[in-house]
């Protein structure tokens, strides 16, 4: 990558350069990463709470709520689902967030695309619209969707309502994530390959569609994730389905076992390597 | 052009896009793009839209879920609502501002950091911002009940420092615990929606051409000076995003309440919502609530549009 | 898979009345092309006077709003881009990034059906001189390298007209000149029409057989850059390529095959074939072509010759050549350029001069024509 960026910033990017002068002292050490140790700090800040998770994902509690160091102990994570009803709960937000990411993905890509590459009427109203439900908070989408189920009596609460409720709230994030995506796509590239004798049909799918995945994909993840960790809207919408966050909210009052941190520990694992991998096959993609 | 990292905000987080044209208008396919929106804006209406008004209507009928509910258009019960709750909606204005406020204050440095002082290390940064985001977040706020327990090594440190006291007198905290006081809900408010702030501060202040504080330095600004006249107002837009994102929906928090709080002391109008919905099956008050924090959202985001323009929110 | 439409042989690529409006804006206005096939033909003008809105009409990328687009005898105006016989070289080369070099140069042939394409992408990337290059990423490439990829992909397909963007706007003067003499001997080599689109006349005037001076949305002039350089019809053409001094006058009188024309300090010869045939006319004439003699050295120059009398107000060491401002009596400038011949002598601001040359030099324009079309804000050539 070019060492000077858009940005004119060079790699080695102290500054201001202007007003650098030697700091020997330790108060003049201090001053001057005063800011990156305010942030680093601020990072502690950010990371502590999965590092608790993860350590107490190791502890056997001493009594019913795990929120107390007791002892060592790997109980945990060799039997993962011994807790009664836990590893259902998991399967159910699975499925939830599985059938609402794709429902998800393919409305709102449609949507993002109609929205980042036509101009019509009503679009500004649109976009005002899919902004609302990423806005309000979620105690109220979940008990105004109560409400209407309740009042039309035609899908009981249970899984069905839980995932039209899913879908519905995942719409905002996918169209803003896909539209991001497609608002960096050179127009002039779809003009390049109708000039090189493809038709609309083959610029979309050989062109568009490929460069506009990476923000599909992106989408789809951040759906997924968005999804299996919902509580709120699926609380007020359940009816007697349970799902993982729900679980984990009643554990809170009845009783906290140590697997509920095993679970938490294995998604920090895989978001961070979920996101690592994709770090990693976009810089590879960019070497081939 | 890493796209995971920074994606879930759209346009708010566009770290250093290329100059692209906009896009030409396609007048030929006229009917195209309704088709294309169809499925998904008939899904938004029919499942965020007509909730809403459902919601109202609901806001305004009386009965008991006994004998069942009838519209009687009766505003008396967002008075009703309000003279019962003012506490709550005080109290949600009230934490969710300082969590606001703690937020921009943690998350400023670490943007700061991540823009100008990370090089090599700033995607590291970003994942590291981001993965938690991704995980339980359930689990993740009770993990500060570990944190904040009576004898765990950060509240001991509160206390043996003294800062317990100071917080006490203020009404943050209860003699010697942080648990179940207003202070546990705000950190863990503040917590839930950092990343909220951080990714556009984070965002803005990376588009920021580090030449313009060079050239305040050549005009003689100290680092403080260029940081006040030029780095803060240019990472407006960034900062005001996301004190929007995080102020509404830690107004409508109840989770940080009822976890790290003690009810009822520590009661959001979220965990009044919930409370009233769920338990209570008080359905006008609940709705008469819920739809009084909608109509707020609507107002602050109205006014937020009307700044910045359609365009600009997503 | 599309099939575009095939022109056999060398056809003339004809624009005839095209039109392009937006709105109430007139983008193209008009105009009437002849390029013949096989020449290295450029578009030239200052930004926004219609030249990309030609070139992308041509390519089918803009409707027109009425005229004709003629390669032979086949009307494209109304074909969808990918029915044309015509490539474009963009002007930031729009190389697909998520496809290697050796991809985007098979693009087209693979639209196209065709299956083998290894030895035409060999073929080439050789010509463009990138052997070996095949599985980079267009992101891997610097600007210049891409630059050859975009020529590669769109000659690959042998188009009837190849149409080239201001391709060369984004290099560096050094990899632009070199790249000007490289795209010069790929179109001798390979014979197809180029149609070039730039801002910059020295590009325009090096590389193209014939150049058309845009101004907008209308031809201004065309010809050969020696005709145009030395015979321009407009006074944005004189201003537009090179620099010109003009000088207001009326006409006097005629002398067999010269024109009178009386300016404030004397009398101009003018070509009378060179005259626009108004009674008032701008002389001009350029600074290279212009001779300074010190005035007390006033009868050394040939009698026939025109000659002004002037102050020096400033000079400027070009290296290669000395640039003089003087001021002639009615107060106007006039540039003078001196090669650096290696006379020992320089001019100083304050000298007394005399300023001739060689009436054939003369040009005359309609006084009616703007003396500053062609120019920017600065007086520099816009």
């Amino acid at each position: 990558m070019a060492i000077i960026d858009r940005a004119g910033r060079s790699d080695r990017a102290d500054l201001p350069t202007a007003n650098r002068r030697p700091r020997r002292t330790p108060v003049g050490w201090l001053r001057e990463h005063i800011v990156l140790i305010a942030g680093l700090l601020a990072l502690f800040y950010l990371l502590i709470p999965n590092i608790v998770v993860v350590v107490l994902s190791f502890n056997r509690p001493e009594g019913r709520f795990n929120y107390n160091w007791n002892e060592f102990s790997v109980d945990a994570w060799t039997n993962p689902c011994a807790v009664a009803g836990m590893c259902d709960t998991l399967a159910v937000s699975l499925r939830i967030a599985v059938l609402s990411t794709l429902a998800a993905v393919v409305l709102g890509t449609l949507a993002a695309f109609a929205l980042s590459r036509h101009r019509f009427r009503g679009r500004g109203g649109t976009n005002v619209l899919i902004f609302f439900p990423m806005a309000t908070p979620e105690v109220v989408m979940g008990s105004a969707l109560l409400a209407l189920f309740v009042n039309m009596t035609i899908v009981p609460l249970g899984f069905w309502t839980i995932l039209i409720a899913h879908i519905m709230f995942l719409l905002s994030y996918v169209i803003v994530t896909v539209k991001a995506r497609l608002a960096v796509l050179d127009p002039r590239l779809e003009e390049a390959a109708m000039d090189l004798y493809a038709d609309e049909r083959t610029t979309f799918w050989r062109v568009t569609f490929p460069l506009a995945l990476p923000g599909i994909v992106a989408a789809g993840l951040l759906a997924f994730a968005l999804s299996f960790d919902d509580f709120i809207i699926t609380n007020f919408n359940a009816g007697s389905e349970v799902t993982f966050p729900m679980f984990v909210w009643g554990a809170a009052q009845r009783g906290m076992p140590p697997q509920v941190n095993v679970i938490g520990t294995m998604m920090f694992v895989a978001a961070l390597a979920a996101v690592v991998i994709g770090q990693f096959a976009g810089r590879r993609r960019r070497m081939r | 052009m890493s796209t995971l990292p920074a994606e879930p905000l759209g346009s708010l987080v566009q770290p250093g896009q290329p100059d692209i044209p906009p896009p030409r208008a396609r007048l030929r396919s006229r009917r195209l793009p309704y088709l294309l929106l169809l499925p998904a804006l008939a899904w938004l209406a029919v499942f965020f839209v007509v909730p809403t008004i459902t919601l109202f209507s609901t806001s305004l009928q009386t009965g008991s879920i006994y004998e069942g509910y009838t519209l009687t258009f009766s505003f008396s019960n967002y008075l009703d609502a309000w003279t019962r709750f003012w506490p709550q909606m005080l109290r949600s204005l009230l934490y969710a501002g300082s969590a606001t406020l703690m937020a921009v204050l943690i998350a400023y440095p670490l943007a700061y950091s991540m823009a100008f002082k990370a090089g090599r290390w700033r995607n590291v940064l970003l994942i590291l911002v981001i993965a938690p985001f991704f995980t339980s977040f359930l689990i993740r706020t009770l993990a500060w009940k570990t944190i904040l327990a009576d004898n765990s090594i950060v509240v001991e440190l509160l206390n043996a420092l003294g800062i317990t006291d100071v917080l006490s007198l203020v009404g943050l905290t209860t003699g010697d615990r942080v648990l179940a006081t207003p202070l546990a809900v705000i950190t863990g408010l503040t917590y839930n929606h950092l990343p909220f702030m951080i990714l556009p501060l984070y965002a803005a202040l990376e588009r920021l051409d580090i030449r313009l504080i060079e050239a305040a330095s050549d005009l003689y600004a100290s680092p403080f000076a260029a940081f006040r006249k030029v780095t803060l107002p240019l990472s407006m837009p960034g900062l005001v995003a996301g004190t929007l994102l995080t102020f509404i929906p830690a107004c409508g928090d109840f989770i940080n309440a009822e976890l790290l709080g003690s009810m009822p002391a520590t009661a959001m109008i979220g965990n009044a919502i919930d409370a009233q919905f769920l338990r209570v099956l008080d359905y006008p008050s609940a709705a008469a609530l819920s739809f009084t924090l909608m109509v707020g959202v609507v107002t602050i985001v109205s006014l937020y549009v009307r700044r910045a323009g359609t365009e600009r929110l997503l | 898979m599309s099939d575009p439409i095939r022109i056999a042989g060398d056809a003339a690529l004809r624009l005839v009345s095209l039109s392009k409006r937006f709105g109430d804006v007139v983008a193209v206005d008009g105009i009437d092309l002849t390029i013949p096939a096989g020449s290295f033909f450029a578009l030239l003008g200052p930004s926004g006077c219609g030249k990309t809105t030609t070139l992308r009409m041509i390519a089918g990328l803009e409707e027109p709003t009425s005229g004709q687009i003629l390669i032979g005898d086949v009307d494209l105006a109304g074909q969808k881009p990918y029915r044309r016989p015509v490539n474009t070289v963009f002007q930031n080369y729009a190389l697909f990034p998520h496809l290697d070099v050796y991809q985007n140069v098979a693009f087209g042939l693979r639209r196209r059906g065709i299956r083998d394409v290894a030895a035409q992408v060999e073929q080439m990337l050789a010509m463009v001189e990138l052997t070996g290059y095949g599985k980079r990423r267009p992101s891997q490439l610097s600007g210049g390298q891409q630059q050859r990829v975009a020529v590669a992909r769109a000659l690959i397909n042998q188009p009837s007209v190849l149409l080239l963007d201001e391709p060369l706007g984004a290099l560096d003067l050094k990899l632009r000149r070199q790249m000007q003499l490289e795209l010069k001997r790929i179109q001798s080599e390979v014979g197809t029409t180029f149609v070039h689109v730039t801002h910059d006349q020295e590009e325009a005037m090096t590389m193209a057989d014939t150049v058309a001076v845009m101004n907008d949305g209308r031809i201004e002039q065309l010809g050969s850059p020696v005709e145009l350089y030395e015979h321009p019809k407009t006074t944005f053409a004189a201003n537009f390529l090179g620099q010109s001094n003009l000088i207001d006058g009326a006409v006097e009188s005629t002398d067999g095959d010269l024109a009178i024309v009386a300016v404030p300090g004397g009398r101009l010869a003018v070509p009378l074939d060179r005259m626009p045939g108004t009674s008032q006319v701008h002389v001009g004439v350029r600074p290279e072509k212009l001779t300074l003699t010190p005035a007390d050295q006033a009868e050394s120059i040939p009698s026939h010759h025109n000659r002004l009398s002037a102050v020096v107000v400033e000079t400027r060491f070009l290296g290669v050549s000395t640039e003089y401002i003087v001021r002639i009596l009615s107060g106007q400038r006039l540039a003078i350029f001196v090669q650096n011949a290696g006379q020992p002598d320089q001019l100083a601001p304050g000298a007394d001069v005399s300023v001739s040359w060689d009436p054939a030099h003369t040009f005359a324009l309609d006084v009616r024509q703007a003396a500053d079309a062609g120019l920017d804000h600065a007086g520099v050539p816009a």
